[in-house]
């Protein structure tokens, strides 16, 4: 995996250690979509429930996107270079807007 | 007040956290990257906890069930905007060779989590009781 060199490599696996943090945290955000499309779906499939469950669908396949590319490069290079705030940006207002999204479903 | 706000501008400028110092060893980068992550997952797992409770105690009264939900909501929500400003602070620490900065946020949010499950106990007790 990787396509890095074994004279370039880290002794200490950073990029690998990272690139599997970003795939954890990717889990957890699995983790927190399913039960939230599960929360919109059990008091029947009004608008607003389809509505809100497939924002979340939508939310976790964003997060999965940024993800992709944080470890795409991770993996790509011996040397890789900071995590772009951007990038940092967009994968927390994914979470936000998750949360957000159940305040609207438990409040309604 | 107006430093939050240069961080705010920071989490949307990648050009600007550049700008300051030297590019530094790009494990200490990953380190933080990785310390961003963790708290990332953190906030995660308070959101699925909001979402669980309204789910997995369905005998509770709503004002309770709803309240507990939101009050782990908000915490995730803290928790993950929290996560961005630590690591763009962090980042430009080590760049301009600072201290990390300190943090009273764990200690807040620990408070909050052990208010959460007290008062979680409580109430499922109250209600097996009842």
């Amino acid at each position: 995996m990787g396509g890095v060199s074994r004279a370039g490599r880290d002794p200490g696996l950073q990029p690998e250690r990272t690139r599997l943090a970003w795939r954890r945290t990717t889990l957890s955000a699995a983790v927190a979509a399913v039960l939230a499309v599960r929360t919109t779906l059990r008091g029947g499939a009004s608008a607003t429930a389809v509505t809100v469950g497939a924002l979340c669908c939508v939310l976790f396949l964003g997060f999965l996107w940024v993800a992709h590319q944080r470890i795409r490069v991770l993996a790509a290079e011996s040397r890789p270079p900071a995590l772009a705030p951007r990038q940092a940006t967009a994968a927390v207002l994914c979470a936000v807007a998750l949360a957000g999204c159940a305040a609207v479903v438990l409040v309604a | 007040m107006s430093e939050f706000v240069r961080n705010i501008r920071l989490w949307f400028a990648p050009e600007q956290v550049r700008g300051e110092g030297p590019t530094p060893d790009y494990r200490f980068s990953l380190a933080n990257e990785r310390t961003f992550l963790a708290w990332l997952r953190t906030a995660l797992a308070l959101i699925g906890g909001g979402f669980a409770v309204d789910q997995f105690l369905p005998h509770l009264h709503r004002a309770w069930r709803v309240g507990l939900a939101l009050a782990l909501l908000g915490a995730g929500v803290l928790c993950s905007l929290r996560a961005l400003n630590h690591w763009v602070r962090c980042e430009r620490a080590i760049r301009r060779g600072e201290d990390l900065p300190a943090s009273r946020f764990p200690a807040l949010l620990s408070l909050v989590v052990a208010v959460v499950a007290v008062a979680m106990v409580v109430v499922v007790l109250a209600g097996w009781a009842g």
